[in-house]
């Protein structure tokens, strides 16, 4: 893939290491020139240097030939108008837009920019939801947010330790949709037998995720 | 023609253009309010201005809801920073629905994003421009101007 990546220094530098190493090939574009010589020198990417809101600046990087315009500066006004040039000047087929205002994520999705990013509602889900529960190794709101996905570890403790999955007794709107068990992966059935260390993938209603977390780890110190 | 017909205009951006427009128009008894940043941005608002403040972003969708832009017969994004220009602009007409919304162009080079968006912007640059070279058109005798190509 051919991917872009407008503003940010730390973000810019890790996500094109990571396109990178996985073979992709990375047009870096920022419109300070001390951060763009600074990324020249540490990246194999293409680095360009102006404003990736200006179509000049997208025209001389070559924005057609884009398979995804990642938008990520500290200003959401920024990232919603280069995802709206990169898609509608520059035909390019996937655009995100990083978000810092939440309410944002809806008013890009009503000016045709599906794909955001929230990361304050990301980091306040992960924070409230984590809160009190080590067992949680990972959390990501999906489908809107209306629907969690969280992978959970069993402990010694767990009230479900040693129960089938059915016995398990969880809150409706809830599914154990995967367990990894010392590495190995597994498609959970109602027979399948619960042990401390497991992983398990769990999808929810955000409604149900408090009482589905309790049923698995136990009530909250 | 309802020429006489209160408007109610938010105007976005209290510089130099969003102040000059606040005062004029209210002093043409239209009812305003002005959104700025910065609170320091209001002194240059007339004494016989009588519309509202309200201070915050106005690409933040609460600020705009206070500023009351639903409610909007006239939005006018004038800061001076294009990309808040062209996203308030795009808020108030798709999600507030607002009938008219006119914005300015701070960069002329980027009026072109602005067409493409579907936003009717103005260049007080461009027009200030144009403004000066026909002023010096007119001063230069005509036949100096001729001859020469």
């Amino acid at each position: 893939m051919n991917i872009f990546i407008v503003g940010g220094e730390k973000l810019a530098y890790f996500l094109s290491r990571t396109f990178v190493s996985k073979g992709h090939r990375v047009t870096v574009v920022n419109r300070d020139r001390r951060k763009c010589e600074r990324l020249a020198r540490q990246l194999s990417a293409t680095v360009v240097w102006g404003d990736g809101s200006d179509v000049r600046t997208l025209e001389e990087a070559e924005a057609e030939a884009a398979d995804a315009v990642l938008a990520v500066t500290p200003n959401d006004q920024d990232n919603l108008v280069i995802c709206q040039l990169a898609s509608s000047r520059f035909r390019v087929p996937h655009v995100l837009a990083l978000v810092n205002d939440p309410d944002h994520e809806e008013v890009f999705r009503r000016l045709d920019i599906k794909a955001t990013l929230s990361v304050t509602a990301l980091i306040a889900t992960l924070i409230e939801q984590r809160a009190g529960f080590d067992e949680v190794v990972n959390l990501l709101p999906a489908g809107e947010g209306k629907l969690n996905i969280a992978e959970i570890v069993l402990k010694e403790d767990s009230p479900v330790a040693g129960r089938t999955l059915r016995e398990a007794a969880l809150p409706e709107d809830c599914l154990v949709a995967g367990i990894t068990r010392r590495g190995e992966p597994i498609i959970p059935r109602g027979p399948t037998v619960l042990e401390p260390g497991d992983h398990l993938v769990l999808v929810t209603l955000p409604a149900s995720y408090g009482p589905a977390l309790r049923a698995l780890v136990g009530e909250e110190e | 023609m309802e020429a006489r017909a209160s408007l109610f205009t938010v105007v976005v951006g209290c510089g130099r253009l969003g102040s000059y427009l606040a005062n004029k128009l209210s002093l043409e008894g239209h009812s305003l309010v002005v959104v700025d940043i910065e609170e320091t941005a209001f002194d240059a608002l007339s004494a016989e201005y009588s519309g509202f403040r309200v201070e915050g972003d106005a690409t933040e969708l609460a600020v705009l809801k206070r500023a009351k832009m639903d409610k909007a017969d006239l939005v006018i994004a004038a800061t001076g920073d294009d990309n808040v220009n062209l996203m308030t602009a795009q808020i108030a007409g798709r999600i507030f629905q607002v009938p008219r919304v006119l914005a300015r162009i701070y960069d002329p080079g980027r009026s072109e994003i602005y067409r493409e968006l579907g936003i009717d912007g103005i260049c007080p640059t461009v027009i200030a421009g144009d403004v000066f070279l026909s002023a010096y058109a007119e001063s230069v005798p005509r036949t100096a101007g001729e001859d020469q190509s």
